[in-house]
């Protein structure tokens, strides 16, 4: 097969007793991309990636990983992928280099290249000082990096990463971006699932909705919020006390709009750059004093509710709302 | 823009070299914490002691070295089955912390993972064995027969904790949390071992108690082990057949336990780990 596709998921089922987990799930991954799989807790990303892991056997359905089949061909799967799962799964008594000699080990690595390719890894993922400590007294971030530096002793062209951010502070989950980035550019496949929109429209080339185990959009990050409407121009008065008077300047020149007198803004519906020139030339010969005049376009928050009548972060801890990109 | 990445090569390692290096993990855990050995060193000594110089000056047996020579293949057999214990909790640890996936998930043998704990378990109970053996000869104890007959005895404990590794992978990938496995454990295992001829002889007991005691497993195995080191004496009128024939049926118990629980502990951890 000369599939250039590093991952195929082809109508991927799964049921749990009565419960239907994943429902006819459909993707695929070029090599070298990113695959952002983005859902609220409980949208069956979890049990897509373990089936597409060999780790859970689907109802129905198949999936490809390096062009190798998960059910006719499990170990050859497991040979070309690393996965990282929700939970940092390193072991706590080890050191951050034993972690990565066990699992090099595992992989069937010359002891030569463990030592060497571990070593690098360490360096790269700002936890060589720490690497003849014992896991248990790393911060959560540092057990996420180490986590997935041991994914990659074994350099796997496919990586799962799933929900690699979550319960990580801000700093460290902009650093975990970073590195997830480097990778990307060595032309490593990336499948992450995330329940942050903010993460899928950072990291992903494209992104996949699910909810309640079916897929409900598709694209990169820009037609997902092209497809939750058309964006807007926004004017953001200086004093409040114009308001009124910039509402009834520009209420002539625009199909409708739309007055937050908390936020000091005026939204109209955007009608293409030179509109917009216009608009703002009508300030121009006014007395009124702007703060700020642009295009809005949806975020991907705006999609997901669009997209599934909830929001996506219901369930989301707090540390979202200081996220800074 | 894709560029290829450099792979390792990748050889193949075989369920022995996996379950060495799982093993090998499995000891460096009990280095950075040798209280984990507590179970198989301290436990047993103290239970040696306590029984030996609490009890054992009103249980009079007739054998070369008196109560304390009687006790010491009693707490073998004890220890041994606990071994079923440390399979079982750090089984359920391990899955509960997600490292069993971690492990499924690379390229092994699915195996490795079970039998690369059974190996360190197996070597965890022998170093209690070493560590009683150490504290009964301290004490008094003594074998009275020939070597031969003294490997014999510790192989049918080896042998047992072979066959108690499956209770451990059953309980162990039954139970959702390292605490319930403790709780079933205990409820089930200190019973078991108690109710039989480890710490006392059977004859004085009610002869209902007597007959439960001396058909337990365990008596078996403690008898079969007195027997292969001269620790034993004469049966006392009435035993059950299994006190005259203890070293049949001590391995046919262990053939037994393994052909019935070994399917059942693999089909539970597989359930447990498929979903």
């Amino acid at each position: 097969m000369t599939s250039h596709h590093a991952i195929e998921a082809e109508n991927l089922v799964k049921h749990f007793g009565e419960t239907v987990a994943v429902d006819g799930v459909s993707f695929v991954v070029p090599q070298g991309t990113v695959l952002g799989l983005l859902g609220p807790n409980g949208a069956g990303k979890t049990t897509t990636v373990r089936m597409m892991t060999t780790l859970t056997a689907p109802t129905s359905g198949t999936a490809r990983v390096a062009g190798h089949d998960v059910l006719t061909d499990p170990a050859a799967v497991r040979r070309s992928m690393g996965l990282t799962g929700q939970a940092a799964t390193v072991d706590e008594l080890l050191t951050g280099r034993e972690n990565l000699r066990l699992i090099g080990q595992l992989y069937g690595l010359d002891a030569g290249y463990i030592k060497r390719a571990g070593d690098e890894l360490l360096e790269r993922f700002s936890l060589a000082e720490a690497g003849d400590r014992i896991a248990k007294t790393y911060s959560g971030g540092m057990r996420r990096r180490l986590d997935l530096a041991v994914s990659l002793i074994a350099t796997p062209p496919v990586l799962f990463l799933d929900e690699p951010t979550t319960g990580l502070d801000p700093r460290s989950r902009v650093e975990l971006w970073e590195v997830l980035r480097e990778l990307v550019a060595d032309g490593t496949t990336l499948l992450l699932t995330t329940q942050y929109l903010e993460e899928a429209d950072q990291l992903a080339d494209n992104i996949v909705v699910i909810d309640r185990g079916t897929v409900i959009a598709e694209g990169t990050p820009l037609q997902l919020k092209d497809q939750s409407g058309a964006a807007a121009q926004v004017v953001t008065v200086s004093h409040a006390g114009d308001l009124e008077r910039a509402e009834a300047l520009i209420r002539p020149h625009v199909r409708e709009v739309h007055v937050d007198a908390g936020a000091r803004q005026l939204t109209a519906p955007a009608e293409g750059l030179g509109h917009m020139t216009k608009v703002a030339g009508l300030f121009d010969e006014s007395a009124i004093v702007l703060d700020d005049i642009g295009l809005k376009r949806p975020s991907l928050d705006d999609v997901f509710l669009h997209l599934t009548g909830h929001r996506a972060e219901d369930t989301a801890p707090d540390a979202d709302e200081e996220l800074v990109s | 823009m894709t560029t290829t990445l450099e792979r390792p090569q990748i050889r193949e390692t075989g369920l022995l070299g996996q379950s060495l290096a799982i093993a090998r993990r499995n000891f460096i855990h009990i280095k950075r914490m040798p209280e984990m050995l507590m179970d198989v060193t301290i436990q047993p000594v103290m239970f040696v002691l306590l029984f030996a110089y609490v009890f054992g000056s009103s249980i009079d047996v007739p054998i070369d070295g008196g109560y304390k020579a009687f006790l010491l293949p009693g707490i073998m057999a004890q220890t041994v089955a606990f071994s079923s214990f440390i399979v079982a909790v750090g089984l359920t640890a391990d899955l509960e912390k997600g490292i069993v996936d971690r492990m499924r998930s690379l390229p092994i043998n699915p195996a490795a993972v079970l039998v690369g704990r059974s190996f360190s378990s197996v070597a965890h109970s022998s170093i209690g064995l070493v560590v009683m053996s150490l504290t009964g000869l301290a004490i008094g104890w003594r074998i009275h027969t020939n070597i031969l007959e003294a490997l014999l005895g510790y192989l049918l404990l080896v042998g047992w904790a072979f066959a108690m590794i499956w209770v451990g992978i059953l309980v162990g990938s039954a139970m959702r949390s390292v605490e319930a496995v403790n709780g079933v454990m205990f409820a089930t295992m200190f019973p078991v071992t108690f109710l039989a001829n480890t710490f006392a002889p059977t004859d004085g007991m009610p002869s209902w108690l007597r007959f439960v005691a001396e058909w337990n497993p365990i008596s078996s195995l403690t008898q079969a082990v007195r027997v292969l080191w001269g620790n034993d004496y004469q049966l006392a009128e009435g035993a059950a057949f299994p006190m005259h024939h203890p070293i049949p049926f001590t391995l046919g118990w262990i053939v037994l336990l393994t052909a019935t629980l070994a399917p059942l502990a693999i089909r539970t951890f597989k359930k447990r780990t498929a979903d």
